[in-house]
């Protein structure tokens, strides 16, 4: 096995990068929507230390403000697929039977579509916005719960102290929200953090075709789509939003990883005793 | 006879699915009709080699698993007729301890909440008296007050298994059956358990099934005694008379390979040829006549009933009694623990 890197790096980054989000207006150097045309593709410097983009305006402060669209797409993404896949994985696991056939057969028609096609068709008929880029990579998103959530169902109720539990009396609700749901809880962690990454990913796949947030609101992947024109020109304007998303995904998988450890309270003891 | 647990022919068969359709192409019988009656306070035991159904037994009287046909009366009440909240409420008073003591404790609770569940779920004390009804219950099994902080996977599989009986003992049932509760422990922990459940069986007035392959251990602590052969009662009496003078050749040869403590006895064992049915295909007549030293021919088309033999003393076999122990193969009641190491799996 692999030494996995510790939670604290993983969850150090993530914490910095949503501290910046929180923070932008106090953080960002300069307004993030201030033009100034004579100085457009200004190479990094003092006063703007990642330099300036295509109309003038300050990278920096541009990326911090652009933390919150990814971070926060990315967080809401994630909350609400977790808990929409999460409530229809844990259905089909427990219940089986028809209700369980019924929704994998559904998820199944979602999953055989290509996702971020999906995402882009929804997104090309809603209309571009920040809440039509959410819903549709919610859409897309749920699925990979719902598939994790079952089978982790599927396979701790076969569980022994799932057996004890009804035989000590305990009722069916009772047995999934106990002994069964706090069992997923580590594996389904571990997912959406992974799963954040992706939808950040995603999100700036959206924005860099231009169906994510409209200007001027600044965005990671509308930023790379910016300095795609300018690539060797001024490669400053495209190179550091694609430095803050690989980082960002960086951090989020660092954490994920280093989760798988932390989380199972039988690897817990062993950290403290180190 | 009064009985508190009364099973009726009892069978379990679970469908065998092949290929790509998952067709059914037959059945296994688990549990083939059996009938048994415990009477109130008894320790009865229940044995028999892998597979041959004590465990889906087990977990047919609980309704663990759903029997296919037949009845459980507990106390006289049909288990099998009774609604999911009917029967809910009846738990606490037939309880199960399980084979496997890593996993039968849930890895995420802490051994308070583990034996704090079974009084909340049945409302037995109200939640200011749990903690203390909780260091109560560990007392039973032998463990400290100081467990209750702690998780499953910090204890050996001796103690997880003492809290496992704790959780059982919680509502303080009538019935309490063990499933193998040690064949997955270390052989030195095996002897402290069994005693545990002796003990509390006595002290407690607990009806208690053991199901056990382990012939030592059934010897010293049960007071009557089954043997299953491929999911059917094939032998059934006081655990005494029946170690005494086992009448049927299936139990005959299990006694014979009990190994025993004295170096100047010599064994006459008695070795089956070949390896137990299956029992989705099982034999016609009397399960056990293929390998069965003294089958005839009518073994082959007609299955024994259970017939008594002896007071209390049943046993399912047309030729009951021929075969008999060596004279020196008799396994004294004397056996001690040391000898419950070589097992009979």
């Amino acid at each position: 096995m692999t030494a996995r890197p510790p939670v604290v790096i993983g969850a150090g980054l993530v914490a910095l990068f949503v501290l910046a989000a929180i923070l932008a207006p106090v953080l960002a150097p300069h307004d993030p929507a201030e033009q100034n045309l004579a100085r457009r593709l200004e190479s990094p410097s003092a006063a703007h230390p990642l330099g300036l983009d295509e109309l003038g305006r300050d990278i920096l402060s541009r990326l911090i403000f652009g933390a919150r669209v990814s971070l926060g797409v990315g967080l809401a993404v994630v909350l609400l697929s977790g808990a929409i896949g999460s409530l229809i994985g844990a259905a089909s696991g427990f219940l089986g039977g028809r209700v369980d056939a019924v929704l994998m057969r559904v998820s199944d028609v979602f999953l055989a579509f290509p996702g971020i096609l999906l995402a882009i068709a929804l997104v090309a008929v809603l209309g571009p916005a920040l809440r039509h880029v959410i819903l549709a990579l919610v859409v897309i998103g749920w699925v990979g719960y719902a598939r994790l959530v079952r089978g982790q169902v599927l396979q701790i109720r076969e569980m022994e102290f799932v057996a004890a539990a009804r035989a000590t009396g305990v009722r069916g609700r009772l047995v999934l929200l106990r002994h069964i749901l706090p069992n997923v809880l580590p594996t389904l962690t571990v997912q959406l953090s992974l799963g954040m990454a992706g939808a950040i990913l995603a999100e700036a796949s959206l924005s860099f075709l231009g169906l994510g947030i409209q200007p001027p609101t600044p965005s990671w992947g509308a930023m790379i789509n910016a300095g795609r024109s300018h690539l060797l020109d001024a490669p400053h304007l495209g190179l550091f939003p694609g430095l803050a998303i690989l980082l960002t995904v960086m951090a989020l998988n660092y954490l994920g990883d280093a989760l798988v450890d932390s989380l199972d309270p039988r690897e817990r003891r062993l950290h403290i005793k180190q | 006879m009064n009985s508190i647990l009364s099973i009726r022919e009892l069978t379990k068969s679970f469908p065998v699915r092949r290929g790509v359709f998952r067709r059914t192409v037959g059945h296994v019988r688990a549990v083939d009709s059996v009938d048994l009656d415990l009477a109130p306070g008894e320790s009865f035991a229940l044995v028999g080699e892998s597979g041959s159904g004590k465990t889906t037994l087990a977990r047919c009287v609980v309704r663990l698993i759903e029997p296919t046909s037949g009845s459980v009366e507990f106390r006289g009440e049909n288990l099998l007729e009774l609604s999911a909240e009917v029967l809910r409420r009846r738990r606490r008073h037939f309880q199960i301890i399980f084979q496997d003591p890593y996993g039968s404790l849930n890895p995420r609770m802490r051994v308070e909440r583990i034996l704090a569940e079974p009084l909340e779920v049945h409302d037995l004390v109200p939640a200011s008296g749990r903690k203390r009804r909780v260091h109560e219950l560990l007392d039973t099994v032998g463990l400290s007050a100081e467990a209750a902080g702690r998780y499953p996977h910090e204890f050996s599989g001796g103690q997880r298994q003492r809290v496992g009986i704790a959780r059982a003992l919680a509502t303080e049932p009538e019935l309490l059956i063990a499933d193998e509760p040690v064949s997955a422990l270390d052989v030195s922990v095996r002897a402290q358990i069994i005693n545990l459940l002796a003990e509390l069986q006595q002290r407690l007035g607990l009806t208690m099934m053991l199901i056990a392959h382990d012939l030592a251990v059934v010897e010293q602590i049960t007071d009557r005694c089954g043997v299953l052969y491929l999911g059917r009662l094939v032998e059934l009496g006081p655990t005494r008379g029946l170690f005494e003078r086992p009448q049927h050749p299936y139990t005959v040869s299990l006694l014979s390979a009990v190994p025993l403590p004295d170096p100047h006895r010599t064994t006459e064992r008695i070795v089956l040829s070949g390896e137990p049915p299956s029992p989705s295909d099982p034999p016609g007549g009397c399960a056990f006549h293929p390998r069965c030293p003294i089958a005839r021919e009518r073994c082959s088309s007609d299955r024994p009933a259970l017939t008594e033999v002896a007071p209390g003393h049943r046993v399912a076999c047309h030729f009951a009694g021929e075969l008999q122990l060596g004279q020196n193969a008799s396994p004294d009641a004397s056996g001690t623990f040391s000898s419950s190491d070589r097992s009979i799996q």
